[in-house]
C-alpha cells in the first residue's frame, strides 16, 4: 500500500483567496493511500520545503502530491527537494491549484470543488507511478563538423581553440567552400581569398583539427555525447604522406575537364587541385576523367611524380569514430535557373551568367585574370544588365523566400563592373533593395553614385539579336516598358540547400523545412540547435545568409558544442518510452513513428514456455528518446508505455475526475 | 479516323479565308473531317471579357453545349488562336467546380456537361496520326525555306488554360515544318504578342510590336513567318507594307518577309498550287519567295546528287583498293606459309 | 442501436457539465497557465489533464472518460507545425480526426468531443475554447450512453523488470568512453 503525502499551499492569498484550502485538505485525508496532509502558507519557501522534508521522513511517506502553483513553475524545485529525501523524485504529482484554478475562477465554492478534483486526480495518478532513475550518459570530448566552408571552419576553429578535438568532413578536395570562390566581400571590399585562405591554413595546421577532405559521412548511429559516425574518404589515388604538392603532375596531365571551381568557364586537368591555395595543398585524381583509370593507358602523372606518390590502385577508405557533438555546416548552392527561366534563354546564351560566374570573371586568379570579358567571344561588355531575385521571391517559378545576400552582392557586382569598365553602363533590375546591416546601405548608395542604373521591375524576356542580349522589362517607378541591349547579363540567383542534404539530414534525423533548409529547434530562442540533441547548425545550412551572419552563427554553434563537451557526463531524462517485451511483436510501427530515430528493432533471446526463442523486439535508446509518447499510441499490442505518463496513471486520473 | 467538330470563328470566311481554304485542302488529303458546329456564335474574344466575365464564359459555352449535343464524342477544333483561347477559358472555368458548371448552365439556359474537349488546329494536325498522314502525303519537300514559326500570344498561354505546348519555346509547328522539309529557325518571338487588339486604338504603341517580330525573324535568318492564327496573320501581313514605308522614311532597310499559314505550306508540300491554297490572296507578295526557294531546292538537289555520285565513285574506288590489298596480302601469306611448311619439312627431316 | 442517445430535452435543472481537457504540456497547458497569469475567467466545468504531447493522446482515454460519465472531452495540442516533438501533433491530428468520426458514427454528438490547437501564447483562445466547449455540452445535456463503449484494455507494464530497464545495457554505453 502506498503512503501518500499531500502538501497544499495557500500561496499567501493567491490560492487561499478563492479556494478553501482547509476544506480541500479535509477531503484529501479521506482519499485512499493518503497518510498525511499538510497545508502551508508558502510551500515553496525555505521553511515550507523544510516542513515537507521532515514530514516525509517522520511519516514514512513514499510518494508526494503538492498542490501549489503550476508544475511549469516549480516542478523542478519539488524534484530537487525529493532528491534529498528517501522519496524518488519522480514519485511526485503537482496539482495546479493556482494558474488553473484559483486565478481563473471567482466563486469560492466552485473553485474549492475544482481544487478537490485536481487533488483527487493527482493522488490517483501518484499512486500508480513507479520510481525512475536518470542514467548518466558519457560525453565523448570530440566534435564533428560537416562542411569546410567559412561556417564550418569558424566552428571548428572556435571548438579547437577551446581545447577539444575536431574533425572536419569536406566532400570537395579542399576547404574553403563558396567563400573562397568570391572575389571581394561586401561592404568592405576585402579580397575574399585574402581573408579566407589564412583561415583555411589555420584550420589545416591546428593541432586539434583533423581535416578529412574529399570525404563524406557514410552512416551514423548513437545519440548526444556518443555519435558513432562512419566517414567515407573517397579514393584520391595519391598517397598524401608522400605527395609534396609540387604540382608537376598537373602540368603534364593530358585530360582536360570543365573546371567546376571556375564555374565552368575554364578547363582543369584530371589530376588537379581545386585552386592554387587549396587546403590540403595536394591534388587528387578525378577518376571519371583520368585516362589511366578509365582506359588503362597514360600514367603520365606517375612518371613525372618525383616522390612516387601516385597510386592508381587506391580505394575508398571507411573510418568510424565516436563524436560527442555534430555541427552541420553544409552550406548552399545556387538554384539551377536554367529549367525555371526559359524566358531568359534557359542556358542557351553563354553571356547570361550567374553571380558566382561573375565573381570568377572579376577575380585576378580567375579564367580571365580579372578582366571582365564575356564568355562567348572574350570581348569586354560595354553594357551589363544585372537581374536580382532570379529564383528568389518568386513562388511561381523558384522559391518564395528572399536569399538575403543578393541585394548586397549585386551592388558589389555593379560597383566592380563600373570600376573595371569605366565607360561601361550597368543596369540593375530589382524588386526591392534590402540592405539592413552595418555599412550596407551606404555601400548600396555608393554604387548608385558610381552610376549604376537601378530599375525597379523584373525582366520578362532576354533574347539575342545580333551580338546583343535584349532585355525586355518594366520600370515600375515610371510605369514604362524598358528594353536594354546588353552585352552580358548577370543573374543573381537564389540560394538553395546544398546537394545531398536530404539524405544526410535523414541519416541524422535532422528536420528540414519545405524548402529543404535544416530546421533549428526554435526560430528565436534556439537558433543553432536542432531537434536532435547534440546536433547543431552553422551557416547557410539553416537558411540563406551572408558571410558575417554565417560566422556569427558558427561561433554560436561552437559555444553550444563547447558547453556540451565541457561536461563529463549528461543526465538522461528517465520519463521516456519503455517496451513490454513480453507483448512486443517487433513490427516496428513505433520505430517508424519516432521523430528521433530512438527506437530500433533488435533480435533478442527469450525463455518462453521453458524454451529459448529468438524474436525481434523494439528497443528504446534512452539517449535519443525525448519522451513524447507518440510510439505508445501507435503500438497495436499496447507494448509501449511512457514512464511518468503511463497509460495506467492517466486512466486512473480520468477515473478520479469522473467521480466529481 | 480523324473527325472533329469545327468552330470556324468570324475570320474563317473573311480575313482568314486562305487559312480555311488551305486547311480544307490539307484535311481532305490526309483524311481528316471537320463538321461545323451548327448555329455556332461568336467566341466573345477579348471584347466580351471586358464587358462582363459572365458573358466571356457564356458565349463560348453556348457553342460548346451545342457541339456536345449535336456532335457527341467529337473534340472541338478552333483554327483561330483567339477562338481557341476563349473556348478553352470557358471550358476550364466550367470544369473547375460543380458550382461553376451549374452557373454556366444557368447562364446559357441549356444542358451542358463540359465533356467536349477543345483543341487548336495546330494541336489536331500535330497528333501522331495526323503527322503520319502528313509525312506520307508530302510530294515536294519545301527545302531551303527558312521559316520562323510564330505561335502568337494566345496559343500556348496562359498555361492554366492552353497547355499543349511549352509557353516560352513551343515546338509543335516547328516539328510540322521540319516534317515537310522546311527549315525552322530558332528565334525569340515565337509567343510574343503582335498587338492586334491595340492596332486600332493605340497604333503608335502597337506598330512597333509588329516591327520587332519582323525584326527578330529577320535577324535570325528567316525567309518568312508561319502563323497559326488569322488575327496574327492579318496583322503581320497587312501592316508589313505600312511598316516598311516608315522604315524607308527613317532610312532603314525594308523587310521582305512574306507570312503564311502553316496549312498553306503543308498544302504546298502536298503538291498544291498557290492559287488552290489561297497563297495568291495575301497582302504581301507571297509566291515569289516560294518559287525562288523551289529553284534553290532544285539546285541543292542537283548539287547533292553530284556529291552523292562522287561519294559513290570514291567508295567504289576504295573498295577496289581494299580488295586489291587483301588479295596481295593473302598471296603473300600463302607464300610465307608454304615456305614455313617447307622449312618444317626440312626440320622434320 | 447507437451507443449514445441524445436527451437534450430532459436536462435536469441543477446539472453542470463535466468536461476533461487533455492538454499538451508545451503549448495548451502553458496557454492555460497564461490565462491564469492574466486572471482570465472561465467556467470551472473543465478539468485539465496534462500529457507531454498531443501525440501521447490515446483514444482509449476518451472512451474511458465517456464511459465513466464525462459529458465532454477536449484534446488540445500545439498548432500543426509547431510540435515540441517535431511531428507528434500531426499524428494526433490524424488519429483524433478519424476517431472523432468513428465516435460520431456511433452516435456521439460532435460537440462532445473537440480537438483544438492552442499555442502557449493563446491564453484568450484557451479561455474561448473552454467557454465554447462548456456551452456546447450544456446545450447537449448530460451524456446518455445506452451501453458502455467497448475498448481494448491497455495492458499494464510489468513492475518486475524495472531494475533491468533502468540499468545501463552494455552495448549502449561502451565502458571505455573517453579512452
Amino acid at each position: 500500500m502506498s503512503r501518500i503525502g499531500v502538501f497544499l499551499c495557500y500561496c499567501g492569498s493567491n490560492i487561499a483567496g478563492t479556494v478553501d484550502v482547509e476544506a480541500v485538505a479535509e477531503m484529501a485525508r479521506t482519499l485512499p493511500g493518503v497518510v498525511y496532509v499538510e497545508t502551508n502558507k508558502y510551500t515553496c519557501s525555505d521553511p515550507g520545503q523544510e516542513g515537507v522534508k521532515n514530514a516525509i521522513i517522520e511519516k514514512g511517506i513514499d510518494r508526494v502530491v503538492v498542490g501549489p502553483c503550476s508544475p511549469r513553475m516549480h516542478e523542478p524545485t519539488w524534484r530537487k527537494l525529493l532528491a534529498d529525501t528517501p522519496v524518488n523524485p519522480y514519485m511526485l504529482e503537482v496539482a495546479n491549484l493556482r494558474e488553473q484554478c484559483s486565478w481563473v475562477h471567482k466563486d469560492k465554492a466552485i473553485a474549492t470543488e475544482k481544487a478537490k478534483d485536481l487533488v483527487k486526480m493527482a493522488v490517483a495518478k501518484v499512486a500508480r507511478l513507479s520510481p525512475l532513475h536518470s542514467t548518466e550518459i558519457p560525453v565523448h570530448k570530440k566534435a564533428l563538423v560537416i562542411g569546410g566552408g567559412i561556417a564550418g571552419m569558424q566552428t571548428a576553429l572556435d571548438i579547437a581553440d577551446a581545447g577539444f578535438k575536431v574533425t572536419i568532413v569536406e566532400r570537395e578536395t579542399s576547404l574553403g567552400g563558396k567563400m573562397v570562390m568570391l572575389d571581394k566581400t561586401f561592404p568592405t571590399m576585402d579580397c575574399s581569398a585574402c581573408i579566407c585562405t589564412p583561415k583555411m591554413s589555420e584550420v589545416g595546421n591546428h593541432p586539434n583539427i583533423t581535416v578529412k577532405s574529399y570525404s563524406e559521412v557514410e552512416s551514423v548511429s548513437g545519440y548526444i555525447g556518443n555519435f558513432e559516425v562512419t566517414i567515407r574518404e573517397k579514393a584520391k589515388y595519391i598517397d598524401y604522406t608522400k605527395c609534396t604538392g609540387c604540382g608537376a603532375c598537373e602540368t603534364k596531365c593530358p585530360s582536360k575537364v570543365i573546371n567546376e571551381f571556375e564555374q565552368g568557364m575554364s578547363k582543369r586537368t584530371a589530376i588537379y587541385k581545386m585552386f592554387p591555395q587549396a587546403v590540403p595543398s595536394k591534388p587528387v585524381i578525378d577518376a571519371e576523367h583520368c585516362r589511366m583509370l578509365q582506359e588503362g593507358k597514360c600514367g603520365v602523372c606517375a612518371k613525372v611524380c618525383p616522390t612516387g606518390a601516385i597510386n592508381y590502385q587506391d580505394e575508398d577508405k571507411l573510418t568510424t569514430e565516436t563524436y560527442g557533438a555534430i555541427v552541420f555546416a553544409t552550406g548552399y548552392k545556387l538554384i539551377d535557373w536554367k529549367p525555371l527561366y526559359p524566358e531568359y534563354g534557359g542556358g542557351k546564351y553563354p553571356d547570361v551568367i550567374t553571380g558566382l560566374q561573375f565573381e570568377r570573371l572579376v577575380n585576378a586568379s580567375g579564367p580571365t585574370e580579372g578582366h571582365i570579358l564575356r564568355p562567348s567571344d572574350n570581348k569586354e561588355p560595354k553594357s551589363v544588365v544585372i537581374i536580382k531575385c532570379v529564383g528568389s521571391r518568386d513562388p511561381n517559378k523558384g522559391k518564395a523566400y528572399c536569399s538575403r545576400a543578393c541585394c548586397m552582392y549585386s551592388a558589389k557586382h555593379a560597383h566592380q563592373y563600373l570600376d573595371k569598365v569605366p565607360d561601361g553602363r550597368c543596369y540593375v533590375f530589382y524588386m526591392d533593395v534590402r540592405t539592413p546591416g552595418k555599412g550596407y546601405d551606404e555601400f548600396y548608395m555608393n554604387t548608385v553614385h558610381d552610376g549604376a542604373q537601378y530599375l525597379r521591375g523584373r525582366v520578362s524576356k532576354i533574347y539575342k539579336e545580333g551580338d546583343k542580349l535584349i532585355c525586355k522589362g518594366e520600370d515600375t517607378l515610371t510605369s514604362q516598358q524598358v528594353t536594354v541591349a546588353a552585352d552580358m547579363v548577370v543573374l543573381e540567383t537564389a540560394m538553395v540547400p546544398a546537394d545531398g542534404i536530404d539524405e544526410l539530414a535523414a541519416k541524422f534525423t535532422v528536420g528540414r523545412d519545405a524548402d529543404g533548409w535544416l530546421v533549428e529547434a526554435h526560430a528565436k530562442l534556439r537558433p543553432v540547435e536542432t531537434n536532435t540533441a547534440g546536433i547543431y547548425l552553422a551557416g547557410t545550412a539553416q537558411g540563406p545568409k551572408d558571410i558575417p551572419d554565417s560566422v556569427c552563427q558558427a561561433g554560436a554553434a561552437a559555444s553550444k558544442v563547447i558547453g556540451l563537451l565541457n561536461k563529463d557526463k549528461l543526465e538522461s531524462n528517465p520519463q521516456i518510452s519503455r517496451v513490454n517485451e513480453a507483448l512486443c511483436q517487433g513490427d516496428g510501427a513505433c520505430a517508424n513513428i519516432c521523430p528521433y530515430g530512438a527506437i530500433s528493432i533488435v533480435e533478442k533471446q527469450f525463455r518462453e514456455n521453458s524454451r529459448k526463442v529468438t524474436r525481434p523486439v523494439a528497443q528504446v535508446n534512452p539517449g535519443l528518446c525525448q519522451g513524447c509518447g507518440a510510439c505508445t499510441v501507435t503500438c497495436r499490442a499496447g507494448a509501449m508505455d511512457l514512464m511518468g505518463y503511463t497509460n495506467e496513471s492517466i486512466m486512473r486520473e480520468v477515473d478520479a475526475l469522473c467521480q466529481w | 479516323m480523324m473527325k472533329y467538330a469545327n468552330f470556324p470563328g468570324c475570320s474563317a470566311n473573311t480575313t482568314g479565308k486562305s487559312f480555311t481554304i488551305s486547311t480544307n485542302y490539307v484535311a481532305k488529303k490526309i483524311g481528316c473531317e471537320f463538321v461545323d458546329i451548327p448555329d455556332w456564335n461568336c467566341c466573345g474574344t477579348s471584347a466580351a471579357a471586358l464587358t462582363s466575365p459572365e458573358l466571356a464564359v457564356a458565349l463560348p459555352a453556348r457553342s460548346l453545349a451545342i457541339a456536345e449535343q449535336k456532335l457527341p464524342g467529337l473534340d472541338v477544333v478552333a483554327a483561330c488562336a483567339g477562338c481557341y483561347k476563349s473556348l478553352r477559358t470557358s471550358l476550364v472555368y466550367a470544369r473547375k467546380s460543380a458550382e461553376n458548371l451549374e452557373q454556366v448552365r444557368e447562364l446559357i439556359d441549356m444542358p451542358y456537361e463540359a465533356t467536349t474537349d477543345v483543341i487548336s488546329l495546330l494541336e489536331a494536325f500535330s497528333a501522331p496520326e495526323a503527322r503520319e498522314a502528313i509525312a506520307a502525303k508530302v510530294v515536294k519537300k519545301l527545302r531551303c525555306l527558312k521559316v520562323a514559326c510564330y505561335y502568337g500570344c494566345a496559343m500556348v498561354r496562359p498555361v492554366e488554360v492552353c497547355d499543349f505546348d511549352d509557353p516560352e519555346d513551343p515546338q509543335s509547328m516547328d516539328e510540322l515544318m521540319a516534317l515537310i522539309g522546311a527549315e525552322p529557325v530558332d528565334w525569340a518571338f515565337k509567343t510574343e504578342c503582335c498587338g492586334a487588339a491595340q492596332q486600332m486604338a493605340v497604333p503608335k504603341e502597337a506598330r512597333p510590336m509588329i516591327e520587332r517580330i519582323f525584326q527578330n525573324a529577320w535577324a535570325n535568318g528567316a525567309d518568312c513567318i508561319v502563323t497559326s492564327c488569322p488575327l496574327c496573320m492579318l496583322n503581320l501581313d497587312m501592316r508589313e507594307a505600312e511598316i516598311n514605308k516608315a522604315r524607308i522614311a527613317a532610312g532603314k532597310e525594308p523587310f521582305d518577309i512574306p507570312c503564311y499559314y502553316f496549312t498553306e505550306l503543308i498544302g504546298l508540300a502536298f503538291g498544291g498550287q498557290a492559287s488552290e491554297l489561297g497563297i495568291d490572296i495575301h497582302f504581301h507578295p507571297a509566291e515569289q519567295l516560294l518559287q525562288k526557294r523551289a529553284q534553290d531546292a532544285i539546285e541543292l538537289e542537283k548539287a547533292e546528287a553530284a556529291a552523292r555520285a562522287e561519294e559513290e565513285r570514291r567508295q567504289a574506288e576504295l573498295a577496289e583498293r581494299i580488295a586489291r590489298k587483301k588479295a596481295e596480302k593473302a598471296a603473300k601469306e600463302a607464300a610465307a606459309a608454304k615456305e614455313g611448311a617447307d622449312v618444317g619439312k626440312e626440320d622434320a627431316r | 442501436m447507437p451507443v449514445v442517445e441524445n436527451n437534450a430535452n430532459a436536462i435536469p435543472e441543477d446539472w453542470e457539465p463535466k468536461i476533461i481537457a487533455f492538454c499538451c504540456h508545451w503549448c495548451t497547458y502553458t496557454g492555460a497557465d497564461l490565462a491564469g497569469l492574466n486572471r482570465m475567467n472561465y467556467p470551472a466545468n473543465v478539468r485539465v489533464l496534462r500529457i507531454p504531447c498531443s501525440g501521447r493522446m490515446n483514444p482509449q482515454y476518451v472512451i474511458e472518460a465517456l464511459n465513466k460519465g464525462c459529458d465532454g472531452v477536449l484534446v488540445c495540442g500545439c498548432h500543426p507545425g509547431d510540435c515540441h516533438y517535431v511531428t507528434g501533433n500531426y499524428y494526433a491530428r490524424r488519429r483524433m480526426m478519424i476517431f472523432k468520426r468513428l465516435l460520431e458514427y456511433e452516435g456521439l454528438e460532435p460537440g462532445r468531443f473537440q480537438v483544438k490547437w492552442i499555442s502557449g501564447a493563446e491564453a484568450g483562445k484557451f479561455r474561448d475554447t473552454v467557454m465554447k466547449a462548456v456551452e456546447d455540452v450544456r446545450a447537449l445535456g448530460p451524456i446518455n450512453l445506452t451501453r458502455e463503449i467497448p475498448y481494448f484494455e491497455l495492458p499494464a507494464m510489468p513492475d518486475d523488470d524495472e531494475e533491468a530497464f533502468n540499468a545501463v545495457p552494455e552495448e549502449v554505453f561502451p565502458e571505455e568512453v573517453n579512452a
